[in-house]
């Protein structure tokens, strides 16, 4: 703990906002209360979580070091979860709502960055902050420091709604019905530590956008949606708000369903409490792989769950705040500092002009632009953050928003100081061009700091960037509009399914060697909200996987049509030729003698590994009919996408059903090779042997994988529309993941043999 | 006054001779043997894409080192994390202690391509509870500092700058010795 913690808490005594305040005393009560053994490491963990402290990869004290899994020696002191160790570092998640900042804040984050941290701020894909590698113990101070400025962290983690999103362009956004930022801050307000939020079985994100068409709020992936809208009642114009519920990405994505089409904007802080509490009665509890909104949503329809909200809503007991706290916050709204201008002309000064092209927009108010401030991979520094503060507050009247893009949007900055803001950003670093271009890479933290990393997507973030970055010059415009999206595992953090070139990290193993890859997700939309979610299509050597981004790219220019946009395009030539091209990427991967660089990841010159497995036993052996089996379920998965764009999901669900099958056989053929080929067996034997004996679970999600194997046998024959048979598909990925995770568990143990018991 | 959480950075002499990315893989060696007493090593951040930013780290409980690039000054850098007993110039010896160590051994892994300043360094406090960047923490401050780095480098002659550029910053001053340091000596504090 830092020597000042007693000096901040005697600084902001009886001086902090409530409850921000006293909910920090609590926190500082229960962490000494979990020091001396008086609160369960299990409630501790849930308690830290609420409060945005998150953990960070290696807190259970063990470590690959590229020969083998050491044991870290942390000091021994109590847990601060299950397998956490005390003095591990963490991450700590601030919530910023809206992703709205003045320049004390940028201030405070930057103190923060420097004294509790590595240095940066990382800024993330819900507008949040995180700062990595905190200390448990400075929690408390840092909380306080925050609180001081207006920021809280509650409930940034943990199965609470999390941050508020919304579009950074509300309020000046020529496109958008109403600005949407009072209506956020107010429900992010209303709904933090309210009653009927504390029972959720897992987390709930909510999402703003002023508009249906563009992506900035990207409500169609949120567990609850809004967009701005009018209508006209008699002969006044009324505002409200199209609601929709049970989106999200994760593993199997969901798009959201409409709950209501129109809700005056006085009915949104209660007909969102009653989706909480119809939530928090009947969501899942037990099983957390099942405890979002959306499969609420998806078990009950959406036409019982909207019956379920609208008799809730009649229950509720009045509350003022409904009312009171928008009017409270419509008085907040932003204006110039400036006056309007003209746009500079813009002369020889290239890196001005491109970034003027890229990052500059107008305002719906005459004379003034937004400018986008691009940051690598979401990270900024302490000192940049310094002179963005005094960017802000020279330029504007104080405001600033972080984006789901991971970079910041200054608002309100007159035309005619374009050019004194840019060069007071480029003297920091500040003004990359490109922003929203496919250089703006969006990546997760992956293997750098989480927990459930699998391959390196900050590292291949970094990678694409720069290769694309040193021919920028020379790329056509058509792929210059790409957003490229990268998890670091198919958890989607990444936002990986709503880019036009999407990556997840998996494993592979070759010859008993580890090999991070990725896989290529196709046919997922950014505009409209995240209109639509990609699929698969090939897992690439994360090594080659810049080269998948050029042979894309570059196929995609020659062979598209006048203006055809990306989506377009792999809508109108199918997934298949790409995949055609991308293949040879996924072959012949050199030995490990041959070239050892494909056996660690981008920025990790360790030997690759998850999960601490170490080289198997089998090493020297080519295809094993294991492989075989896989790569044809892996063939079939991506048949099955085919048949979906084909406009065939009865068959692209029957196809990845068949996928299943065909990935557990050869799961089963490892122990028993004479199991047969009806669907029945293979289920039975599967279930006997991976199933029951629990070695199919996934250390982090359990059954999750062997559960979706489960729904699809027991509904064969059912009827697919594009959503379930889009799921289906997902979840037979997964299940194939999941396959190879446990022949590599397995193969790290003495095989078992292969006649049947 | 007490002072704790001292940053130490040793600044690179002339230009970097080789790729930074290459100190990951040496900083991963470091973490795996466990290789600095005393201080228990938990992991590598490579954060080169962010220019000036805070280089590579070997991120450790008690203390962080790194080659850090911060001002955009490339340097070798120490930070105490964890308190540190004893008194202010204890701290100051322990800090630099660990940045020389440091810098001797990536001079050893860099041979040729990277040499450290013999005369000039930084020393910060990262902790603006205790020490807020003002004339008044300087004029607390400044006995104890010069008399710590007259004991340290055995001599007076060198000059002592508070950052005083901008108050936002953490209070450090830049050391210059008129005379050149014993890398080593400073290594064993």
């Amino acid at each position: 703990m830092k020597a000042s913690a007693a000096i901040w808490k005697e600084r902001f005594k009886g001086k902090l906002p409530e409850p921000l305040g006293s909910e920090v005393d609590q926190f500082e009560t229960e962490i000494g209360l979990r020091q001396q053994g008086k609160i369960e490491d299990k409630v501790f963990a849930e308690t830290r979580l609420r409060r945005g402290a998150y953990g960070q990869r290696y807190d259970n004290g063990h470590r690959y070091d590229g020969t083998e899994s050491r044991k870290l020696p942390f000091a021994d002191k109590p847990t601060k979860g299950p397998g956490t160790m005390w003095d591990a570092p963490g991450m700590l998640r601030i919530k910023i709502p809206f992703g709205g900042l003045n320049p004390e804040q940028l201030e405070t984050m930057s103190e923060l960055a420097e004294e509790y941290s590595d240095g940066i701020a990382h800024v993330t894909t819900r507008q949040d902050f995180q700062l990595h590698f905190i200390h448990i113990e400075n929690g408390p101070s840092i909380m306080r420091r925050l609180a001081a400025v207006g920021i809280t962290t509650r409930e940034a983690c943990g199965n609470a709604v999390r941050n508020v999103t919304a579009c950074p362009l509300a309020g000046v956004c020529s496109d958008e019905a109403f600005d949407v930022t009072p209506y956020s801050h107010a429900l992010a307000w209303f709904l933090m530590g309210h009653p009927d939020t504390m029972e959720f079985g897992r987390k709930f994100k909510p999402a703003f956008s002023g508009c249906a068409q563009h992506a900035c709020g990207l409500t169609q992936m949120h567990d609850i949606g809004f967009t701005a809208a009018v209508r006209e009642v008699d002969g006044k114009l009324q505002r409200g708000f199209k609601i929709v519920v049970g989106g999200g990405l994760g593993p199997v994505p969901r798009q959201a369903r409409t709950l209501t089409e129109f809700a005056p904007v006085e009915e949104m802080l209660p007909i969102t409490q009653a989706v909480c509490r119809v939530f928090g009665r009947h969501g899942e509890k037990k099983n957390r792989n099942a405890a979002r909104i959306k499969f609420l949503v998806d078990k009950w329809g959406i036409e019982k769950f909207r019956a379920e909200v609208v008799t809730t809503r009649q229950e509720l007991r009045e509350d003022p705040r409904w009312l009171e706290m928008l009017k409270g916050f419509e008085k907040t709204a932003e204006g110039p500092l400036r006056p309007p201008g003209e746009m500079p002309k813009l002369n020889g000064n290239d890196k001005l002009n491109q970034w003027v092209r890229g990052n500059v927009r107008d305002q719906r108010q005459a004379g003034y632009v937004t400018c986008a401030v691009t940051l690598p991979l979401g990270d900024i520094t302490a000192d940049q953050l310094r002179a963005l503060a005094d960017t802000v507050r020279k330029y504007t009247r104080g405001t600033i928003r972080t984006t789901v893009e991971q970079n910041f949007l200054i608002r309100w900055i007159s035309k005619s100081d374009v050019a004194a803001v840019f060069a007071e950003l480029d003297a920091v670093n500040l003004a990359q061009p490109g922003s929203s271009s496919v250089v703006d890479i969006t990546a997760c933290p992956g293997t750098d700091t989480c927990k459930l990393g699998i391959s390196s997507s900050r590292g291949l973030g970094g990678e694409i960037r720069n290769r694309l970055l040193a021919k920028s010059y020379q790329l056509d415009e058509a792929i210059k509009a790409l957003h490229i999206k990268i998890s670091g595992c198919f958890n989607s953090c990444g936002d990986h399914h709503v880019a036009d070139l999407g990556f997840y990290g998996v494993s592979r193993t070759i010859n008993g060697y580890k090999v991070p890859h990725f896989q290529v997700l196709l046919g997922g939309q950014w505009e409209n909200n995240a209109g639509s979610y990609g699929l698969p299509i090939i897992a690439v050597p994360s090594k080659r996987a810049p080269d998948a981004v050029d042979r894309v790219t570059e196929y995609y220019v020659k062979n598209r049509q006048k203006d055809e946009k990306f989506f377009a395009f792999i809508k109108r030539v199918g997934k298949g030729p790409i995949r055609e091209i991308l293949e040879p990427l996924a072959e012949n991967i050199p030995t490990h003698d041959a070239d050892a660089s494909f056996y660690s990841d981008w920025g990790d010159p360790r030997q690759y590994s998850i999960g601490d497995i170490g080289i198997g036993e089998c090493a020297g052996e080519v295809v094993t009919r294991y492989e075989f089996e896989l790569v044809a379920a892996e063939r079939l998965v991506f048949e099955a996408g085919l048949h979906l764009d084909r406009g065939v999901p009865q068959q692209g669900g029957e196809t990845a059903y068949s996928a299943f099958l065909k990935a557990a056989k050869a799961l089963v053929q490892v122990q028993y090779d004479d199991v047969g080929s009806e669907p029945d067996e293979i289920f039975a034997e599967f279930k006997e042997r991976f199933f029951d004996t629990q070695l199919f679970f996934d250390p982090f999600v359990g059954p999750k994988f062997a559960n979706f194997f489960f729904a699809a046998h027991a509904a064969r024959g059912e009827k697919f529309d594009a959503d379930t048979a889009h799921h289906r598909i997902a979840e037979a990925q997964l299940f194939i993941e999941a396959v190879h995770n446990c022949y590599n568990k397995l193969r790290s143990k003495p095989a078992p043999t292969a006649a049947k018991s | 006054m007490e002072l704790q959480h001292f940053v130490a950075k040793i600044h690179v002499d002339g230009p970097l001779g080789f790729d930074p990315a290459k100190v990951v893989d040496v900083l991963h060696k470091w973490v795996a043997a466990q290789s600095v007493p005393g201080v228990l090593l938990i992991d590598v951040a490579e954060l080169l894409h962010v220019p000036n930013g805070p280089g590579v780290i070997a991120v450790g409980h008690e203390a962080d080192y790194s080659l850090d690039q911060t001002g955009g000054i490339w340097g070798v850098l120490h930070r105490r994390k964890t308190v540190f007993p004893g008194s202010n110039a204890d701290r100051i010896v322990q800090a630099l202690k660990g940045a020389a160590q440091t810098a001797l051994r990536l001079e050893e892994a860099f041979s040729g391509t990277l040499k450290v300043s013999r005369t000039t360094f930084e020393l910060i406090v990262n902790d603006r509870g205790l020490a807020p960047n003002t004339p008044e923490t300087y004029a607390a401050a400044q006995p104890e500092i010069e008399a710590a780095l007259r004991t340290l480098l055995g001599h007076g002659d060198f000059q002592v700058t508070r950052h005083d550029r901008e108050r936002r910053e953490r209070f450090g001053v830049t050391v210059k010795s008129a005379k050149p340091y014993d890398l080593a000596a400073l290594a064993a504090g």
